[in-house]
């Protein structure tokens, strides 16, 4: 039985979950900060494509480098942290049936990250932060900058510490039966890594801090790479364990797909959980000071069993939809189940291209930068974007985004206008995302560096530059920026629109998306039992066994393809 | 399951597809695995890392003795310095340039010494697109021998300020 106080609580109109109101009103706060700096970030985006695309070349140096600055913090820090604050507080309530265990404590937290972001973004505004995103030493920024992000991290620190005593209150006043749901402990497992990603963070920043106060006189520059990447990188493995819980989630939303196993699920969260933070390596490959054993152990993330997770939930998700939608009689042929899944519902198309999106280009393209030699041909160079827009945006944004078509409804209890634009939203943003990014990767592939203001070199005292084929990628860079840059303008038009002007529909059910009796019968094939039908479905799925040797296919093609680039250049070692 | 509690016996090994996909997988990890110390032995182009602490006075100091012992030409009043086959040669990262422009033999293996005296930099060897991190502090040593023959352009690819862009070097390669 649920703990919530008398009155502080409803149950949702289209899903029958328990809403708990407090942790409702801070979704609603952190959701609608998220979007804040989601729109700051996705304008500076569009500032430094138009940059990058040498042929249009906008911005002046010194803003190319502020905005780059300002696009980083609140695209990868600001905004998803922000967004997946709102993700814990959702899942930590609604899925346990439990209240939210502090209303005070959620305002300390939140305070602090609006108050830390703000600040952040004035110092960069002003020009006292020209750093970038990573900081490194010797270059400095103002000691404000280092105080906004530590304020930031321990506002956060503090909310998922909210978030931990809340799953705690739901077990002690047992509000759930058995095992917690899967997409909880997804967000349990992120809630954890954050912790350990925060902890890198103070680690590094606090002196960071006390050095630009002058209190400190040195800053070792490979100690702080080591230990800000121990921040840097985890943390978007927070976003990986937040996505595949959001995949999970919408899923059963759109079609009443479960899990076919809770084990396999459920080992890959914690395969997460234990070997992702030694992903600081991935940027420390070509460094100094490191020995190879060391490069090699941490970058595979201890023999890629962190991969092998993101593998397992790349099969899992897809497979579960495969199964409810066979279980739904879409049984012809091997891909019936996927054409006559709802492309038309936002929330499933993002997801899907989400999944797409970031296990073709983002997965792929990753593990093989990072293998310990072949990062000798992609460090600093645009290849790097190329492979994190393609998880970060392609995978986790879009999946957010998929969610939010959600969340707008069923939390804010509001109603959307020009539906239309939405349902075609994700394949807007999807495909700006991909153009931006394999023109990224490509561009890099020339050894285009990435954080580069010009790469003509002009006035330089001895010439460097590109041949044509580079700048034709950094063209393609361009227009996909645009094209990311009008699906994610879409994106927060519509929802900044439906939030505070949209209709009312509290008390409703919400069946915008897809018809009212196509989710009745997701939602019942999704209580169903686990009977012998669905066994037999679950361990065939030919569609998604296709799918997954395409994968690997593509995976295998290029990875063996950059040993064989590597395997040209001159010798190193 | 996903948004309910599941089944109170949900601990089972994986059956089916499911089974092949994380055998098949985890086959791919390991062979990913190995393919990495194989290179080490079996391989040409590795990152072992060997550096030595110097401080960015005495490295710049180096680099100095470096050039007045090898220099054989000038170009653009930047020194052409010519190491020894076999022998230890410098390359000095200083907003905005890379100091001095090296001339290289073809299938010699050089011992390259690069470090920074300010901020980070990013050796990068254009167009063959090799790329190593440069630090202060750190002398980052490369044992290099270079495959192909031409003028080879070095640029930055760590961010070091508003001059970034004009900070490029030079490796001659006959």
């Amino acid at each position: 039985m649920g703990n919530f106080l008398e009155g502080r609580y409803r149950t949702c109109n289209t899903t029958g979950l328990p809403v708990c109101l407090d942790a409702q009103f801070f979704i609603k706060a952190h959701a609608v900060a998220a979007v804040v700096f989601f729109l700051i970030g996705a304008i500076a985006a569009l500032l430094i494509a138009l940059t990058r695309w040498s042929a249009v070349h906008l911005l002046p140096a010194m803003w190319f480098y502020r905005v780059l600055t300002l696009h980083g913090l609140n695209m990868l820090i600001f905004w998803i942290i922000s967004f997946e604050i709102a993700i814990l507080y959702f899942a930590g309530t609604s899925l346990l049936n439990s209240r939210l265990f502090s209303r005070k404590v959620a305002w300390v937290a939140y305070v602090l990250m609006v108050v830390g972001a703000l600040m952040v973004d004035y110092i960069v505004l002003i020009g006292k932060g020209d750093v970038l995103m990573t900081s490194y030493p010797p270059l400095k920024a103002h000691p404000l900058f280092y105080l906004g992000i530590i304020f930031f991290a321990v506002g956060t620190l503090i909310a998922v510490f909210n978030f931990f005593a809340t799953v705690y209150i739901a077990r002690r006043d047992k509000t759930y039966e058995g095992s917690m749901p899967l997409v909880a402990y997804g967000a349990l497992a992120a809630a954890i890594i954050a912790v350990v990603t925060l902890l890198h963070g103070a680690t590094v920043m606090i002196p960071s801090f006390l050095w630009s106060l002058g209190l400190v006189e040195h800053i070792d520059a490979g100690w702080y790479r080591l230990v800000w990447w121990g921040l840097g990188h985890p943390s978007q493995q927070i976003n990986v364990a937040a996505m595949v819980a959001v995949w999970y989630f919408m899923a059963t939303l759109t079609t009443g797909a479960k899990p076919l196993n809770e084990t396999v699920c459920r080992a890959a969260f914690v395969f997460y959980i234990l070997f992702i933070n030694l992903a600081s390596a991935h940027h420390l490959l070509v460094d100094p000071g490191l020995n190879a054993s060391w490069k090699i152990w941490n970058t595979s993330y201890a023999m890629y069993l962190a991969v092998l997770a993101s593998m397992i939930h790349g099969f899992t998700v897809p497979a579960s939809i495969e199964v409810a939608q066979r279980l739904k009689g879409f049984t012809r042929g091997i891909f019936n189940w996927l054409t006559s899944a709802p492309w038309g519902d936002p929330g499933f198309a993002s997801i899907f291209l989400s999944i797409v999106i970031f296990g073709f280009i983002g997965g792929i393209t990753g593990v093989t930068l990072g293998t310990e030699q072949i990062n000798i041909i992609a460090h600093n160079t645009l290849r790097i974007p190329g492979h994190f827009h393609a998880t970060v945006v392609g995978g986790t944004t879009l999946a957010f985004m998929g969610l939010t078509y959600y969340v707008v409804p069923l939390i804010f209890q509001r109603d959307f206008y020009f539906k239309k634009w939405a349902r075609v939203q994700p394949y807007i943003f999807a495909s700006g995302v991909v153009l931006l990014s394999l023109g990224m990767s490509f561009a890099g592939s020339y050894g285009v560096p990435r954080r580069h203001w010009d790469v003509n070199f002009t006035g330089a005292p001895l010439s460097a530059g590109f041949d044509a084929a580079a700048h034709f990628f950094l063209g393609v860079l361009g227009i996909g920026g645009i094209l990311a840059f009008t699906g994610a303008l879409i994106f927060i038009v519509l929802t900044v629109v439906a939030v505070f002007f949209g209709k009312s529909i509290a008390g409703q059910p919400f069946h915008g998306w897809q018809p009212a009796e196509k989710f009745k019968l997701s939602m019942e094939i999704f209580s169903r039992k686990k009977d012998e039908k669905f066994e037999q479905i679950a361990h065939k799925v030919p569609g998604t066994v296709v799918l997954v040797f395409v994968l690997l296919i593509s995976f295998m093609v290029y990875y063996f393809a950059n040993w064989k680039a590597l395997a040209d250049v001159w010798w190193v070692r | 399951m996903s948004i309910k509690s599941p089944e109170s016996n949900w601990f089972k090994p994986p059956e089916g597809s499911e089974r092949l996909w994380v055998g098949v997988a985890l086959v791919w990890c390991m062979v990913m695995f190995l393919a990495m110390p194989y290179w080490h032995v079996k391989g040409k182009q590795n990152s072992t890392g060997e550096s030595y602490a110097v401080t960015p006075a005495e490295f710049q100091k180096r680099v100095n003795r470096f050039v007045e012992t090898n220099k054989v030409g000038e170009k653009n009043g930047i020194p052409v310095v010519e190491p020894s086959p076999g022998g230890d040669a410098y390359l000095m990262g200083q907003m905005w340039r890379w100091y001095p422009i090296l001339k290289l033999k073809e299938g010699q293996t050089y011992r390259l010494h690069i470090s920074s005296v300010d901020l980070q930099h990013g050796f990068s060897v254009l167009p063959i697109n090799i790329n190593f991190q440069v630090l202060p502090g750190y002398d980052h040593v490369l044992t290099l021998t270079p495959t192909s023959k031409g003028i080879f352009q070095v640029i930055c690819n760590e961010f070091c300020g508003i001059g970034h862009h004009l900070m490029t070097g030079q490796i001659i390669v006959e």
